[in-house]
């Protein structure tokens, strides 16, 4: 703990610095609660919000959960097919182009109409978010497979497509699924808010947020849950990078750290 | 060398092997009518001037590449892909970074089925004989460039090829260690009695190393000339014979060479 804080004192000062700028501009230089909340207030907030909190970090963990697990299944095979057979690659890549750059939040409509006021619209929107930088980190390392790696695998017996993707691409290509995987949880959680502003379900940090304190201009309501969203996403970010990066990568070591 | 070597060791035939390449610029022929017969636990060497195709010949021999016209012929049979009866060493750094020396030396094994204690048994044998007891769990990036084309040519090895193909397999290595890596490769070469089929630009590697050199001219690649290097082993780097050869296959190249334009 000590090794800790002082590997990160920078951080942390600045931190405390900021936190103090806040408290002293909310209540001696703004002195207006809607615009600027006190971050004493806000932290109050979270406290008198607890029992409210956890449910909505559930609902809104369920609706992530739906919006990752399905983007991860759909974009991993599919990045298997375009990084490794350039067919499918040149077939598939136009139609990935098009759909890319458009917003999740259009998606909305679409979103209801399809899917109605449930649950699973709001994984649709999230999964959208999240699909594109897994599929395209992922068939990144696909295609980039040394060529020698391929030939040695070959040259030692495992000769069709089956075994070398399983054998040599596969383990080359995870360490670009998992950092497709950790952009595609950012930009995930990203759409939370939007996924849930519309009303799926009556909870969920963005419903809540949204629809609930920003209506009711309860400023120091809607800053909490915004600390909430954030806390919540460096704390997933955090556990997949333990449970994932550190365990999985320790023969990247030499090559990228 | 051992008894019962031409069961172990396949002979090798290549037989009117020409080789074209459709590139975007043009049509480039490669090879040009190849012929050669390796005998089975025979160290042949293969030199010429770059890009002469002798990489591209080895790779047809591995079933990596396939001739435009005519055959390679391994113990009767045309070769038509790679296998593992025929072993090979890369030039660049080719062990797979995410699998540690053990299970990189095991890879071939396990791709035949071979179960997994089996398989570490005779891993550990051929780590041994390339000198790398104790760095079985360690990963490529923790191991020199010498030691990681060690570990490629136990890994290749340990499928117990009849035949053994390298690339200039210590062209990205120091001086001294290249040194010590021929020295080793000799001393395995003369334990397990493998057919040995080496490439290599180096006119020293090749003396140094080979029971009969082959020159290969510029391209269109075709052989020059077929070498016997007489010298007695061990062999001394230095010795007034082997200076005699070298001079004479640096010759060669050298005439090799300015027929490409580029000595002009």
């Amino acid at each position: 703990m000590k090794a800790w804080i002082r590997g990160n004192a920078q951080g942390l000062g600045l931190l405390i610095a900021v936190i103090t700028l806040w408290e002293f501009m909310a209540g001696y230089v703004v002195k207006n609660p809607l615009i600027l909340p006190r971050f004493s207030a806000v932290i109050f907030s979270i406290y008198m919000l607890r029992h409210l909190l956890i449910e909505d970090i559930a609902i809104s963990l369920l609706h992530f959960g739906i919006g990752l697990s399905t983007a991860f299944l759909v974009a991993l095979p599919l990045a298997i097919g375009m990084g490794w057979f350039q067919k499918i690659f040149r077939m598939v890549d136009p139609i990935i182009e098009i759909l890319r750059p458009i917003p999740p939040l259009a998606w909305i409509p679409i979103a209801m109409v399809w899917f109605h006021l449930t649950h699973y619209a709001a994984g649709f929107i999230i999964f959208i978010g999240a699909f594109f930088p897994i599929l395209i980190d992922s068939y990144t390392g696909f295609r980039n497979v040394p060529k020698v790696l391929v030939e040695t695998g070959k040259v030692l017996g495992c000769i069709n497509a089956r075994k070398l993707i399983k054998y040599v691409a596969f383990p080359y290509a995870l360490p670009f699924i998992a950092t497709g995987t950790r952009v595609g949880m950012g930009v995930g959680w990203m759409c939370v808010v939007a996924a849930e502003m519309f009303g799926v379900s009556e909870s969920g940090l963005g419903y809540r947020l949204f629809q609930k304190f920003y209506f009711l201009h309860q400023m120091d309501y809607v800053v909490a849950y915004m600390l909430v969203l954030g806390l919540v996403a460096l704390c997933l970010d955090r556990l997949f990078r333990s449970l994932v990066e550190e365990r999985l990568f320790k023969w990247k070591k030499g090559i990228v750290k | 060398m051992e008894e019962g070597d031409s069961e172990m060791n396949r002979r090798l035939e290549v037989r009117g092997v020409t080789k074209v390449f459709n590139t975007e610029e043009g049509v480039i022929k490669a090879l040009e009518n190849i012929n050669l017969e390796v005998k089975p636990g025979e160290f042949l060497c293969i030199i010429g001037p770059s890009g002469c195709g002798k990489t591209t010949l080895l790779r047809m021999i591995a079933g990596l590449d396939y001739p435009t016209r005519g055959k390679i012929i391994l113990d009767g049979k045309e070769v038509r892909g790679p296998s593992p009866d025929r072993g090979m060493v890369f030039q660049e750094f080719s062990l797979f970074p995410w699998r540690t020396v053990l299970k990189n030396v095991e890879f071939g094994l396990q791709m035949q089925g071979i179960d997994a204690s089996r398989r570490r048994e005779i891993a550990k044998k051929y780590i041994g004989l390339v000198g790398l007891d104790g760095f079985e769990n360690h990963y490529p990036y923790e191991l020199s460039g010498g030691m990681k084309q060690r570990v490629a040519i136990a890994r290749a090895l340990a499928t117990e090829p009849s035949i053994l193909l390298m690339d200039e397999p210590f062209g990205s290595v120091d001086a001294q260690t290249r040194n010590i890596l021929q020295e080793e490769l000799l001393q395995i070469w003369q334990r397990t009695g493998k057919t040995v089929l080496f490439v290599t630009h180096s006119v020293d590697e090749a003396v140094y190393l080979a029971d009969r050199v082959v020159v290969m001219s510029a391209r269109p690649g075709s052989i020059v000339e077929c070498m016997k290097i007489g010298i007695v082993r061990p062999r001394k780097r230095t010795s007034m014979e082997a200076n005699v050869i070298r001079e004479r296959l640096l010759r060669l190249l050298i005439s090799e060479r300015k027929k490409t334009g580029i000595f002009r």
